[in-house]
């Protein structure tokens, strides 16, 4: 009963019949991943092509300064030539670590001295500056610069070409050693981004979820329009939503008046017929004709009961998603109540005790909602309680909760009913003898959901039926 | 008692005044809130029947102007429309009770008994009979100067058999009058009623017979 079929918890599960297409989320994690990757590998690159550029550069400025001082070691006498190899070049050139240089000197198209496999530049360099390029030596890597100087040499001015070449070992090695810290540069980068991503389609995705949550949450009347603030991106969505639930209250509410009306033009033709059928009865000497006159009285009886409790009920729908609400004085409104149904208890011979705090207990609600549903728990407890029998009511303040009990020693409720009685003309398997129409605790129940508060059928000890109806106090 | 029935559907009407007939009352009909105007200005009423929705008017506003001219008499609303709102609105405009249609003769009967004896009682609501005096109003049976209570269904079991002394009634016709018929019961509960008043008549000469295959009837010495 506190948690009826119908209430907000069952929503998620009825997500299960909405044809689901790809996850947003996951698509948006896998997007944000895939980025993260593909940034993570471009970094990668760039450390590393980089790193190759600045040790090969590095490496280039002492090649030049060292081919620079090998030229200047070369020095022609007449028609002799001397290289007095200086020792800033081997000093400079071991700076780069365990590789080996080769050089070679050319002079009109001769190697005058050093290795003759070492290879010149495609273009021979003019004017001093050395010029650098990739060339192999038996088979191994090597970085040279070449540069052109001109010499006195045999009364001529003569070219004379300067190669100095050295392995790439120690610039491999610092190459590799960049790279590998760009490596895992680009691995922690990667696994940063995985819980920001996470966090980022979560991020995204909220104001979904909270807009989500919000409806679910609402009561099964709860027809306002969706309040929640949302991103621009999510109003178009919103805004459709609230055009269904207005067209869904409308739709409501023409039902509710139609039901009221019917119930209204039903009911004066009803009493004229009822009291027509206690005036034949009064008169009728026959038997069976008194026989009939009861059954069309009982039928009237019963049309009138469903009509009340329709009108009640049509009430109910249209208010509890209106708010009319307002402070209500639960020890006055029950006080008012119990001397209206006096007299009904009277007639069956039930007595109606009643007990209340004597400071007043004040909640927040629609005093003709919780009229109507207090009413139907008294109605109820009269209608399936024995002649003579005392009807107990409680209105006790708990914490914050105010909450009025009914307590009878009708015929009780059966367990198997206990939870099926809520939805609407449903009636317990063993009330099939008296009149009732099955709306009574449906609007009870939806009078408590619209409060914020709770009704609990439960049955007594010793026989009989507690109802406990329970509001937040105001 | 008096009746002054003010309603506007006629066969509604012309059945609730036969009714309340039956009950022993004296019913004055007016179909509008005019004709209601000149029947309280001619006659005194015990108890007022009035509807809500009349031809030439709110029943409501003619009970609010009724109480502003100082007129106190005892008034039960009826209406057909939705329960709770319309009787918060007639007990708050000064009606004394409230009656949704259709109703129970049984259930009018009880309500215009509580709101009398609410205001003090009908002018004289109490019955002579040999040693014994009734009043329904107050559920009281007074034997030779001994005041017993009656219970509910004593009391209105007592109503009918005093209604028509000597005349007897079958136990059918006294669960008509004593039983609504949205409960299921059975002809022998009224067993269990009678023999509950013979207790309260104890000391009376005035006793129920029980009239064998027939049914019921009080007899007087």
């Amino acid at each position: 009963m506190t948690d009826p079929a119908r209430g907000p918890g069952s929503l998620p599960r009825r997500l299960a019949a909405v044809g689901l297409g790809g996850s947003l989320q996951r698509k948006l994690i896998w997007q944000f991943l895939a980025a993260a990757a593909l940034a993570a590998v471009t970094l990668f690159l760039a450390i590393r092509v980089t790193a190759d550029r600045a040790a090969e550069a590095a490496q280039d400025s002492v090649l030049a300064a060292a081919t620079l001082a090998l030229s200047e070691g070369l020095l022609a006498e007449d028609d002799e030539l001397d290289l007095d190899l200086p020792p800033t070049v081997l000093s400079m050139l071991s700076a780069m670590g365990e590789d080996q240089v080769f050089y070679r000197v050319v002079l009109q198209g001769r190697t005058v001295t050093g290795y003759e496999n070492l290879a010149l530049p495609a273009a021979i360099p003019t004017g001093g500056e050395p010029v650098f390029y990739k060339t192999s030596l038996n088979g191994t890597p090597v970085r040279a610069a070449s540069l052109t100087r001109t010499i006195l040499f045999d009364g001529a001015q003569t070219d004379v070409q300067f190669a100095l070449a050295q392995t790439r070992h120690g610039q491999a090695a610092i190459a590799d050693a960049i790279a590998r810290r760009a490596g895992f540069l680009g691995i922690g980068f990667f696994v940063l981004a995985v819980p920001m991503s996470l966090l980022a389609a979560r991020a995204i995705l909220g104001p979904i979820g909270q807009v989500a949550d919000g409806v679910s949450r609402r009561g099964p009347q709860d027809l306002r329009p969706v309040a929640e603030r949302v991103p621009p991106e999510l109003a178009p969505f919103i805004a459709a939503l609230n055009g269904f639930i207005r067209r869904l209250r409308l739709a409501h509410s023409r039902t509710e008046t139609f039901i009221a009306e019917a119930a209204h033009h039903i009911r004066t033709p009803l009493s004229a017929i009822r009291a027509e059928a206690e005036v034949a009865l009064h008169e009728a000497g026959d038997d069976n004709i008194r026989t009939r006159l009861r059954r069309v009285i009982r039928s009237a009886e019963e049309c009138s009961r469903s009509a009340s409790q329709l009108m009640d009920h049509a009430l109910v729908m249209s208010r509890s998603d209106r708010e009319v609400r307002g402070p209500v004085e639960l020890g006055a409104l029950l006080d008012g109540l119990i001397a209206s149904m006096r007299p009904t208890a009277d007639l069956r011979e039930l007595s109606l005790r009643w007990r209340r705090p004597d400071e007043p207990v004040v909640v927040l609600g629609d005093r003709l909602l919780l009229e109507t549903a207090l009413r139907n728990i008294l109605d109820n407890a009269i209608k399936y309680s024995n002649p003579d029998d005392a009807i107990d009511l409680l209105l006790e303040v708990s914490g914050r909760e105010a909450s009025v009990s009914v307590l009878d020693r009708g015929r009780g409720i059966a367990k198997a009913d206990l939870a099926s009685l809520a939805p609407r003309f449903q009636r317990g398997e063993n009330v099939r003898d008296i009149v009732g129409s099955g709306l009574g605790l449906t609007m009870v129940t939806e009078v408590s959901d619209s409060h914020d508060g709770r009704f609990r059928l439960e049955p007594r000890e010793g026989g009989g039926t507690c109802a406990h109806f329970s509001l937040p106090l105001a | 008692m008096r009746y002054l029935l003010v309603e506007d559907a006629v066969e509604l009407a012309e059945s609730v005044k036969d009714l309340l007939r039956l009950g022993g009352h004296a019913v004055d009909w007016s179909a509008s809130l005019a004709e209601a105007r000149d029947c309280l200005g001619g006659a005194s009423y015990d108890l007022i029947l009035l509807d809500i929705a009349l031809p030439d008017g709110d029943g409501r506003r003619f009970l609010s102007e009724l109480r502003r001219q100082g007129n106190a008499t005892p008034v039960i609303m009826m209406t057909a429309r939705s329960a709770v709102s319309d009787r918060i609105d007639a007990l708050d405009g000064g009606a004394d009770d409230y009656l949704t249609k259709p109703f129970d003769p049984a259930e009018l009967e009880a309500r215009a008994r509580a709101v009398l004896r609410r205001r003090g009682g009908a002018a004289s609501s109490t019955r002579q009979l040999a040693d014994l005096s009734f009043d329904p109003l107050t559920a009281t049976l007074t034997v030779a100067g001994d005041p017993r209570e009656l219970r509910n269904r004593e009391m209105r079991l007592f109503e009918v058999l005093i209604g028509a002394p000597n005349c007897i009634f079958s136990k059918d016709q006294l669960c008509d009058r004593l039983f609504s018929f949205a409960e299921s019961v059975t002809e022998n509960a009224i067993e269990v009623y009678v023999a509950r008043l013979r207790r309260k008549l104890e000391g009376s000469c005035v006793r129920i017979e029980t009239v064998r295959g027939l049914g019921y009837r009080l007899t007087l010495p």
